[in-house]
């Protein structure tokens, strides 16, 4: 069972953090939401495990707590969209 | 509409206005494709089920238009498939766009050897004439403006309470099949409701008839130039009539989108100024994800949209349907006939309870991709359409619509498991649950192996395994099963199957001694590795819920 590493695993973190940050250079927020959407498909992917990624959207979201589950549900949801 | 005329069925005065109510083994109320395709099921199966309609004519407007491999594969059993494939335009590629690309592009059927494609388009009303043709020709019995006012189920059965132009008349009904629709009455006058999810959304269908070069495949559009920020689907049906189904958003007044002036301005924009084409018929609609809590109350069974109603996206209602009324009617055979207990009925209540929340599922997500609900999701969504083109992983994300495919019974309780180690999982794997694969063959009984499985319990065995005693034992058994054999000689009254391109033993993993048990729905319960006429009895006896 694979688990999410939380413990250090970047050989230069420094190194990373500059070229996270330079890679929204010039972009505007709707544009670096994009950015943002697409490398987290592209790392999730090469990830695949499921419970790793279920664990760091676990972590991600952090103190807003655990989602409602979605809405395919029984429950009636008039007023949806 | 420029191609079509609705017919107008004749329709006579029932002969128990001003008379005593009738008492009838099975009506069936609503002659739609699911009602009618419970009616011919059956009457093959040697019932006379009484069918009653509100309306004298099939489907106003086209409606649903896609019909599955599956949804074909039954009417082939039914004796109506070939007038349906015939006259649907097949299509088995789909393609999605995002803004002005091309974001990829799928095929439904990489494989040959299949009777039918993957899917037809065809006017809904086109597909119930063929259902009302074969209903008729089998002698079945529909009344036309006979509008269901009431219902009162009894412990024996169901009062049925009919209005018509000439008066109001009873029925006692033993069972009752309620093919009613999305609006069932049945339902309303049993006082159940259903559950799950309304969506704002409104799509406007548009059909024309239009002679045009357009390939005949799926296009969807995500956010095109022609109609920016929403989605466009485009779907060729016969006799050169196109459905067209624009996303409008929650704003969109319905009346006003209705008129052909806001309408043609749409269509010109994304069919070119040159263009012809003439408006056939249109509507606006928004959508629901809901089913019923069970779908059998007593001697009331829900089927289709009564039951349980999805998005189009998907083309998961009518397919779903004619599933219910395919998984409903062999068991009320068996129980109207005696030979099974009534407890059989609660397996369709779980098995296509299953299969509804299944196709609610699928038709939820695609809506949430399609119609994103938050600014974020529409991020994820537009950002999975721009990785689409240049990275593989992106299109399995892409959602415009899963489409319906038959649904695999892998927990109902009539599955008889595998024995452990018997055989290898593998994707696609004919399991205990999964409809039958076709393949192409040659028999006495036609050239697919579709027509040798019949509408009864079967055994396919590979190789001369059952012996004539064997064979003769199944056949007479409480529930009676037939043998067919693939390869080999085999002994009198079984069907020699001949496995011309090894297409049977490659899509069932067979080799000697195996043997597959297909249910009168031809889906598949047990399967071994050997024959042992004790394992088939007990299987064929789980799924008739004779369970000891």
């Amino acid at each position: 069972m694979a688990q999410l590493v939380t413990t250090p695993n970047f050989f230069a973190p420094d190194d990373f953090y500059e070229r996270l940050i330079a890679m929204h250079r010039d972009l505007d927020e709707r544009e670096s939401a994009a950015v943002n959407a697409r490398l987290i498909l592209l790392l999730a992917n090469h990830i695949g495990d499921a419970e790793v990624l279920d664990e760091a959207m676990r972590l991600a979201r952090g103190a807003a707590g655990t989602p409602a589950p979605p809405t395919s549900g029984e429950t009636d949801a008039r007023g949806a969209r | 509409m420029a191609t079509y005329a609705n017919p107008v069925y004749e329709t006579r005065r029932a002969p128990e206005i001003g008379a005593a109510a009738s008492r009838r083994d099975i009506v069936i109320v609503g002659a739609g494709p699911v009602g009618l395709v419970a009616a011919i099921d059956l009457a093959q199966r040697g019932h006379a089920p009484l069918v009653l309609d509100e309306d004298r004519t099939v489907s106003v407007g086209s409606r649903a238009i896609c019909y599955s491999k599956r949804t074909l594969e039954v009417l082939d059993r039914l004796g109506c498939g070939e007038p349906v494939a015939a006259r649907g335009v097949r299509w088995s590629v789909g393609k999605v766009f995002f803004r002005d690309a091309l974001a990829y592009r799928f095929d439904l059927l990489p494989e040959a050897g299949h009777r039918r494609p993957a899917f037809v388009n065809l006017q809904q009303y086109l597909l119930e004439e063929s259902l009302v043709a074969r209903a008729q020709a089998l002698g079945v019995e529909i009344r036309w403006g006979n509008r269901v006012a009431d219902v009162t189920p009894r412990g024996d059965g169901v009062a049925v309470t009919v209005d018509t132009a000439d008066g109001r008349y009873g029925l006692d009904a033993t069972w009752l099949i309620a093919a009613d629709g999305a609006r069932s009455t049945v339902r309303k006058r049993m006082g159940l409701e259903t559950a799950g999810q309304v969506f704002h959304d409104r799509f406007l269908i548009a059909d024309i008839h239009m002679t045009s070069a357009f390939p005949t495949e799926r296009w969807f559009w995500f956010d095109p130039p022609f109609h920016p920020g929403q989605s466009v689907l485009l779907h060729r049906q016969a006799d050169d009539v196109w459905r067209i189904d624009f996303q409008l958003g929650h704003d969109a007044d319905p009346e006003l989108e209705r008129q052909p002036e806001r309408i043609v301005p749409r269509l010109r924009a994304m069919l070119g100024d040159d263009a012809r084409f003439e408006l056939e018929w249109a509507s606006v609609y928004t959508f629901q994800c809901r089913r019923m809590q069970r779908f059998r109350h007593g001697r009331v069974l829900f089927c289709g949209d009564a039951a349980h109603l999805v998005s189009p996206f998907g083309a998961r209602g009518a397919n779903s349907g004619v599933q219910d009324a395919d998984n409903l009617c062999w068991k009320l055979d068996l129980v109207v006939r005696g030979r099974a207990p009534e407890s059989l009925l609660d397996s369709y209540d779980a098995e296509r309870g299953y299969a509804a929340d299944e196709n609610i599922r699928h038709s939820t997500r695609s809506t949430d991709f399609i119609s994103p609900k938050s600014a974020i999701s529409r991020t994820f969504r537009d950002a999975v359409l721009s990785l689409a083109p240049e990275v593989p992983f992106a299109r399995a994300l892409v959602n415009s619509g899963r489409l319906s495919v038959a649904t695999i019974l892998a927990a109902s309780p009539l599955c008889t498991a595998d024995r452990a180690g018997d055989f290898a999982p593998a994707p696609g794997a004919m399991v205990p649950g999964a409809a039958a694969a076709d393949a192409p063959v040659r028999s006495a009984s036609g050239d697919w192996l579709l027509d040798c499985l019949g509408g009864d319990f079967t055994l396919m065995a590979f190789g001369p395994v059952a012996g004539p005693a064997a064979v003769r034992r199944l056949a007479n058994a409480a529930v009676p099963c037939r043998v067919v054999q693939v390869g080999g000689n085999a002994p009198p009254d079984v069907l020699c199957v001949d496995d011309l391109e090894n297409a049977v033993a490659h899509r069932y993993d067979g080799r000697d001694g195996t043997c597959y048990l297909f249910r009168p729905d031809q889906h598949v319960c047990a399967r071994w590795r050997r024959f042992d006429i004790d394992a088939v009895l007990a299987a064929v006896a789980r799924a008739a819920a004779h369970l000891t």
